[in-house]
């Protein structure tokens, strides 16, 4: 059963405008032109015509659908708006590659986007609507497997700064990125601190971003362009609240244990670290990379800080992870995310990915964490 | 015979060394004061002190709380019932606000004494507690002190009878402060003292003396409020109190503690007592009141406590007077957390069980305990079998922790632990806390700690607090 969405759709065009703080364009400046690079990559040029419905994922906005309708002036069309903290964009694409294979619709837009930019905070916003779960930050939720994983398995910060470095270096090869900077191991570990043990380098730079993708019947494909890639799985996860869950021990996510599982059985995926050529994961804090890489099963528990001194997961290494700098250095519009890695994996699988190209890749993973941590997000795309 | 059945007492372990308050290195063992964190206030002041009193007492047959402070914030709206909920007490428990003197805390146990004598109540439970500000560097500020007492007032078992009372009340301008106002005004020290302190208090002890018919040498412990040491040396003179009788009033460790301030010395001469001695306890303010006790032979069945010399123990002192500034909220800042009104009155009050009890729940089917309560069981996946289960009382161990630099706070980093207790998880901030201090499966148990000012008020929940190597 799990297997049946496998090859049903095809992702025909990607887009995504520049991330960034983008202080000199709206919500809509950035809809339109990550949609339209989209059109254009598959060759659409009468979008009211040639897209059947708009599946949008954002966080900040509470506008609902007219915002994107009026933006891309898309009428008389279904509209949703998805909104599910960071796995917002995968389920998203999810809910567009359902409506696809379930024949509701032909050829559907997915944009995601947010501008966490307007405002007037860096970082998160902080609520004190409650007393309780105070203080309620993403780097306090995700630092919190830090002391235990430390003590048992022997990493430590130093181990975190070398993912820093990593997707910094990466995010320096992307044009779209948000930082172009390569950084050294002592900038990380000598950065301010922001929640134990991220300093300011172990976490993702939130900024302003869309991106988009036309996902269209498998069969119809050809018909937007040559080189199309397939859809293999797109699975969501929702796991135990890991403040309350009696039996969560504090070294794994499991969102993402749960919803790999899922989309490995979708893909017919049975060795993901042999299978896999490129890898998207959610960088949401150095620590978050480092747990998925064992979490997504593609080292064994424990093993993941052995992998980041080998280097496994570099450009140059057996399995490149966030190619474009993920969310560390390409930036991290929540909503936009999911959409973002979608958008560098079809660019992987396609071999338009420039000075990043991962060589020969035919099957790629995209993967957001979001939440406490409670749910997980998980795309496979592949090359017919 | 009616009288006190059990004490407890509080201070804040956070210390102000005098010496920063002028500017200057504080050394180990000066003068300091005990000034409540930036998370506490009188009233998890007075709940910390009752908790205290309360150990190892059932605490369903409390049947009336009266709480005594002149630094509780509200005006409509009452400190003791909330403090009977920090306490997960019965509903039908008498609640009363004692205020308008620092003699409130005493106006307060002799009510409680006369309410139990009379029949009308059986078990009250009597807490003052103060948090009093001096105007920074003012003279005054190096004398006031925050803390707390609580006292079990009951029939049943007492570790001391009441045996006699007398009150003055007068008139003078010589401590005051109007409603709305940060901090005290005093008049000058020389009239405070002898036109004020002095002769009222003298008169109320002489006055008790009298009508008991007894002699100051009498008592083995005299505990005297006083403004400070020189007025209370000079005052137990007068009384022909000898410095073997007479009460450590805690000068340069502690401070004045205001309406506490008498109750908590009361405490303290109870946690050296012996039975078969008398106690004379006076409090002072717009005249004065004291009270007298011979204490029994059930103090030697009390259960430990820490009381006040536990309490006066545990110290955190503050390293910058900055530090305590910004504790109370006194430095200027950009934007205060009481710009943000997004509390919700019904949402508090559908969950008051948990964020004021930190009262949570037990699955009648599984035995699993969850805090805060669900609708389905995690163990168990059955639906509404609960019974409430209070956490406040239990001990637990840190599984997780974090530092978190990035949320507003005083002090920041604000310490955030996973907790697990009794089988259940909780997220909670750890309070008076040095991150060096932190550690996994570091044994704590709970505090009633303000949160923040959302909404220009108070809003409280419990932290956790680290329960090592401690006697209770």
């Amino acid at each position: 059963m799990s297997e049946s969405i496998r090859d049903k759709t095809a992702v025909v065009g990607v887009g995504a405008c520049q991330f960034g703080e983008n202080w000199d364009k709206s919500r809509e400046d950035m809809i339109v032109e990550a949609s339209y690079e989209a059109y254009e990559d598959a060759g659409i040029d009468n979008p009211q015509a040639q897209i059947d419905a708009v599946f949008a994922g954002a966080v900040y906005p509470r506008e609902g659908s007219a915002e994107i309708a009026e933006a891309l002036k898309i009428f008389g069309k279904p509209v949703s708006v998805i909104s599910d903290y960071c796995q917002t964009g995968t389920d998203a694409f999810r809910f567009a590659v359902a409506s696809v294979a379930s024949g509701m619709h032909d050829t559907v837009l997915v944009v995601g986007f947010d501008k966490p930019k307007d405002r007037g905070v860096s970082g998160p916003s902080v609520s004190f609507d409650r007393v309780r779960g105070l203080p309620s930050t993403p780097a306090g939720w995700f630092s919190l497997c830090a002391a235990r994983y430390f003590e048992t398995f022997g990493a430590g910060r130093e181990d975190l700064a070398r993912i820093a470095v990593k997707n910094h270096h990466n995010g320096t090869l992307a044009p779209k990125s948000m930082i172009k900077r390569e950084i050294t191991v002592d900038d990380v570990l000598n950065a301010r601190i922001i929640s134990w043990p991220f300093g300011l380098y172990d976490t993702a730079a939130q900024s302003d971003g869309a991106a988009a993708a036309i996902v269209t019947r498998a069969d119809l494909a050809k018909n937007y362009r040559d080189d199309y890639v397939l859809v293999k799985a797109v699975a969501i996860a929702v796991a135990e609240h890991p403040q309350r869950d009696p039996d969560f021990d504090f070294l794994r996510w499991k969102p993402t244990i749960y919803a790999a599982k899922e989309a490995y059985a979708q893909a017919g995926i049975s060795e993901p670290f042999k299978e896999l050529d490129v890898v998207q994961l959610h960088d949401c804090f150095t620590l978050t990379e480092l747990l998925s890489y064992e979490d997504l099963g593609l080292c064994k528990k424990g093993e993941a800080k052995d992998h980041v001194a080998s280097g496994t997961f570099t450009l140059e290494g057996e399995l490149p992870v966030n190619t474009d700098g993920g969310l560390k250095s390409f930036g991290h519009p929540t909503g936009a995310t999911g959409v973002r890695m979608i958008y560098e994996n079809t660019l992987q699988l396609q071999g338009r990915a420039g000075p990043r190209q991962v060589k020969n890749a035919t099957l790629a993973l995209s993967h957001n964490i979001g939440g406490p941590p409670t749910t997980c997000g998980i795309a496979i795309l592949g090359t017919p | 015979m009616t009288g006190i059945a059990a004490y407890g007492a509080y201070v804040p372990r956070t210390r102000l060394p005098l010496a920063l308050i002028a500017g200057r290195v504080a050394k180990e063992g000066s003068p300091e004061k005990a000034v409540a964190n930036y998370d506490e206030d009188a009233v998890t002041l007075a709940v910390a002190a009752a908790l205290d009193c309360l150990t190892g007492i059932d605490r369903s047959l409390v049947d009336g709380v009266y709480f005594a402070s002149t630094s509780y914030r509200l005006a409509e709206k009452q400190g003791a019932a909330l403090i009977a909920k920090a306490l997960d007490l019965r509903r039908n428990v008498r609640t009363s606000d004692f205020s308008g003197s620092l003699r409130a805390g005493f106006s307060a146990l002799e009510s409680a004494l006369h309410a139990v004598a009379a029949g009308s109540l059986r078990h009250v439970l009597v807490i003052a507690s103060d948090c009093r500000m001096g105007a920074p560097r003012s003279a005054l500020e190096s004398k006031l002190g925050d803390g707390a007492a609580a006292f079990l007032v009951s029939n049943e078992n007492p570790i001391a009878t009441l045996e006699d009372s007398y009150a003055v009340a007068d008139e003078l301008q010589d401590l005051w402060r109007a409603g709305g106002e940060t901090f005290t005004h005093s008049w000058e020290d020389r009239f405070v003292v002898k036109e004020g302190y002095t002769p009222n208090l003298i008169e109320a002890v002489r006055g008790l003396l009298e009508k008991s018919g007894r002699q100051a040498g009498d008592f083995a412990h005299v505990a005297l409020y006083a403004p400070d040491a020189r007025s209370l040396g000079d005052a137990a003179r007068k009384l022909a109190v000898g410095p073997e009788q007479l009460q450590d009033a805690f000068f340069g460790r502690l401070g004045n503690t205001g309406a506490a301030f008498a109750p908590m010395l009361l405490a303290a001469s109870l946690e050296a007592s012996k039975p078969g001695e008398r106690v004379l306890a006076a409090a002072y303010g717009d005249g004065a009141h004291a009270l007298s006790f011979q204490v029994t032979e059930f103090i030697q069945k009390l259960e430990p406590r820490r009381g006040v010399q536990g309490h006066l123990a545990q110290r955190l002192p503050l390293s910058s007077y900055d530090a305590y500034l910004r504790a109370r909220q006194l430095d200027p800042v950009e934007w205060q957390a009481s710009a943000d009104l997004g509390l919700s009155a019904s949402v508090r009050f559908r969950e008051r069980d948990a964020d004021i009890g930190l009262v949570g729940a037990r699955c009648r089917s599984c035995s699993l305990v969850h805090f805060p309560r669900p609708r389905v069981c995690y163990g168990c996946h059955t639906k509404d079998e609960w019974e409430p289960f209070r956490l406040s009382d239990r001990r637990g161990r840190v599984l997780a922790f974090t530092f978190d630099y990035f949320f507003p706070a005083a002090e920041p980093p604000t310490t955030v632990v996973m907790v697990e207790a009794e089988g259940c998880r909780l997220q909670v901030q750890l309070a008076d806390a040095r991150p060096e201090d932190v550690r996994l499966d570091l044994p704590v148990s709970f505090c009633f700690r303000k949160i923040h000012d959302a909404g220009g008020k108070p809003n409280y929940f419990w932290k956790a607090v680290s329960h090592q190597g401690e006697t209770s």
